[in-house]
């Protein structure tokens, strides 16, 4: 099962010629994701990585049957490619793209609200590394390898810390069933919650792992969500012990801002709804193994 | 990005939003100058910094005569202010801002701002002004009023005089309130405004309705299409280690700790950072490399954590996806051959080749600790910082 992608998803990448959307398009199809073609307006007709380009997205629904999308559109761009896929009735799109302005990601919220819920397409990211349910698919730029197939789903907001984790449950024998970066943006297409949702209903998934942050709102309110709404056991870890007030570490969203947005607040308030936290960032793998244990 | 006040009045009257009139001094005679332009005989000399609360920590000074002008000006320019915006080292004040003085009747809090909840723009507004809205929200949240604006449409009339009269503005002054208060919506959605503040913003004895503070943030990442905006960027109220960084790509910021840290990506540097601390040690930094580290961009990472003099101990933690630890380990290497390290750097590598890249830092020679685990490179980290002030505190001795 897994959750968004599979062995069969049709995949199709957005700045498809260009030289990041080539690099991680070859590396894609090398891990087995099916991907059936690429888009750059313009190159329509062309054949690059032996798959056929499109003009527009709706070409390739139309002609490639394509289901999902990744996006490596430049940032001044992004924005309109993602609406663009939302409006040829793309199911599920990952925006890679790092510096889409916050304005710009809002008018994209308010398209997306505009379908019903079931016609809408779901978006995670930008700024982010990308999804990837191993063993079958990989819509990202992760190190495909270092992800074993199992029954954890993990979401979280970076790549690199999202890989330490995948690292460290490797190194303990526990596989991945999907693993989605939500990315670093202060506002992103799905929050930690609308993940959760989706491994809730994934019988594949037994445990999810949340790798949250400091700034905003949505750690905590998929933990409300975990208490009232799901049965299976959340773990999370929250980075950021040491970022002072005011200060953006590196990620768009990363500051805190208002109260409730610290590392240390949001922990005690997951630990209050019932989360199993992480003691420190090295302890996620023993973490959710323990919590395996259990089940 | 932040700007200072008089730009930010200087964008918004262009709005339609009234300000006082005011001028730029860069020394205590043009402060007088531009008292004696402005005319009256009360004027207010404020410091130019980037942050609010100014206040409070004297850089504002209500002026009777020209002398006291002078007299203000001369103490405020160079002065290093603290509020708790700026946090403990404070920002140093190199212009002025003369405003005539306004004959205050009522002051009003105001601001937008972008929910992250709600994914939209909030207006937010109090009868109770001049405090600060952190503050309010504790003390007094009920006083509060809060008015989410929807994306496609924009901010409606209706929803301006609703604020007006959350915030007990007179009939009179309505159509004025509903022009201001839409206007610096105008600027926000035109200018790509992150936050925009208005505090206070007063009623005057004259029934005027004047902004009397401004304070406006923009998002770093329209910059690209607000090149007038770009233009308005103040360095010397920005860390210039920071700066410097950022001219390189790197994202840094420093810190008050002793352990210096080189990693790649956000997320990962922040939980480095925080094994760190777990392991009874403070990071000197954060410092996010990037993805495609090369050894430039490693060598260039290497000074900028090495410039600051309180580091006693470096931590490299590399994740390499995109990258190759290979890469990464060559980089390092040419690193320290270049550049006289005089502090243990402890370095882990994890990810594509990572036994390649642990061959290269093995056979280079070099005293590099290195580490299997997160938690084994904060702890060795920890220990050789340890060490190195073990050792200081003996040749005291």
């Amino acid at each position: 099962m897994a959750i968004f992608i599979n062995e069969t998803t049709r995949i199709i990448v957005q700045g498809f010629t260009g030289k990041i959307g080539t690099f991680h398009a070859q590396d894609m199809i090398n891990y087995g994701s099916n991907v059936v073609g690429g888009i750059t307006p313009g190159k329509g007709g062309q054949t690059h990585l032996g798959l056929p380009v499109f003009n527009t997205v709706k070409e390739a629904v139309q002609q490639a049957g394509a289901e999902a999308s990744i996006i490596f559109v430049p940032p001044a761009f992004a924005a309109d490619s993602i609406m663009e896929a939302a409006d040829a009735g793309i199911k599920y799109c990952v925006a890679i793209t790092d510096g889409i302005p916050t304005q710009d990601m809002m008018t994209v919220k308010n398209f997306l609200r505009r379908f019903p819920k079931e016609s809408r397409m779901i978006l995670t990211g930008p700024n982010c590394a990308g999804t990837i349910s191993p063993g079958r698919a990989m819509l990202g730029i992760m190190p495909g390898h270092i992800y074993q197939q199992g029954n954890v789903g993990i979401v979280g907001r970076s790549g690199t810390l999202g890989y330490e984790a995948a690292d460290q449950m490797k190194r303990l024998g526990i596989g991945i069933s999907t693993s989605v970066g939500i990315g670093g943006d202060p506002i992103n297409g799905s929050s930690h919650r609308d993940i959760f949702e989706q491994f809730e209903q994934d019988p594949e998934t037994k445990v999810v792992l949340m790798i949250g942050e400091i700034g905003g709102p949505q750690e905590v309110e998929a933990g409300i969500y975990a208490k009232e709404h799901m049965g299976k056991p959340v773990v999370a870890y929250i980075a950021g012990l040491t970022a002072p007030e005011g200060r953006r570490m590196g990620h768009a969203g990363a500051i805190i801002s208002s109260a409730g947005e610290s590392a240390a607040e949001k922990v005690a308030m997951l630990k209050d709804l019932g989360v199993i936290i992480c003691p420190t960032p090295a302890a996620m793998g023993e973490t959710v193994a323990a919590v395996l244990a259990k089940l | 990005m932040d700007i200072h006040e008089y730009q930010a009045k200087d964008i918004l009257s262009g709005y339609g939003i009234k300000i006082a009139e005011g001028g730029l001094a860069y020394s205590p005679e043009d402060a007088v100058q531009r008292a004696r332009e402005i005319g009256g005989h009360v004027w207010a000399v404020k410091a130019q910094i980037h942050s609010g609360a100014r206040g409070k920590a004297g850089g504002i000074k209500i002026c009777k005569t020209h002398d006291e002008v002078e007299a203000a000006a001369d103490y405020l320019l160079g002065k290093r202010l603290v509020t708790h915006q700026t946090g403990p080292a404070g920002k140093v004040c190199s212009r002025l801002y003369v405003e005539a003085g306004t004959e205050i009747a009522k002051e009003l809090y105001f601001c937008f701002l972008v929910d992250r909840s709600s994914e939209r723009i909030v207006m937010v507004g109090s009868a109770q002004g001049g405090m600060e809205i952190e503050e309010l929200a504790i003390t007094n949240p009920e006083a509060i009023t809060k008015i989410y604006i929807e994306p496609a449409v924009g901010l409606l009339d209706f929803q301006a005089r609703e604020m007006a009269f959350a915030l007990g503005l007179d009939a009179e002054i309505m159509s004025h309130a509903v022009k201001t208060i839409k206007g610096c919506y105008r600027a926000l959605r035109a200018l790509d405004v992150s936050m925009l503040e208005i505090n206070p913003l007063v009623v005057t004895k004259s029934g005027e309705l004047v902004a009397l503070d401004a304070k406006m943030g923009f998002d770093d990442n329209a910059l690209f299409r607000q090149l007038k905006i770009s233009e308005l960027r103040d360095k010397t109220q920005e860390d210039p280690r920071e700066m410097a960084a950022a001219d390189r790509g790197l994202s840094y910021v420093g810190l008050d700790g002793d352990i210096g840290c080189m990693i790649n990506g956000a997320g990962l540097a922040m939980a480095t950072m925080d094994m760190i601390k777990l392991a009874g040690g403070e990071p000197a930094n954060f410092l996010d490399v990037g993805g495609g580290a090369s050894a430039e961009r490693t060598e260039k990472a290497f000074r900028l954590v090495l410039a600051d003099k309180n580091v006693k101990a470096m931590l490299v933690n590399i994740f390499a996806g995109i990258n190759r630890c290979d890469w990464i380990a060559e980089g390092v290497v040419q690193a320290v051959r270049k550049i006289d390290m005089k502090v243990p750097l402890i370095v882990r590598l994890s990810g594509t080749n990572v036994e390649e890249g642990r061959r290269i830092i093995a056979e280079s020679g070099l005293p590099i600790i290195t580490a299997e685990t997160l938690a084994e490179a904060a702890e060795k980290a920890v220990q050789a910082r340890n060490e190195v002030v073990a050792k200081a505190a003996a040749l005291e001795i």
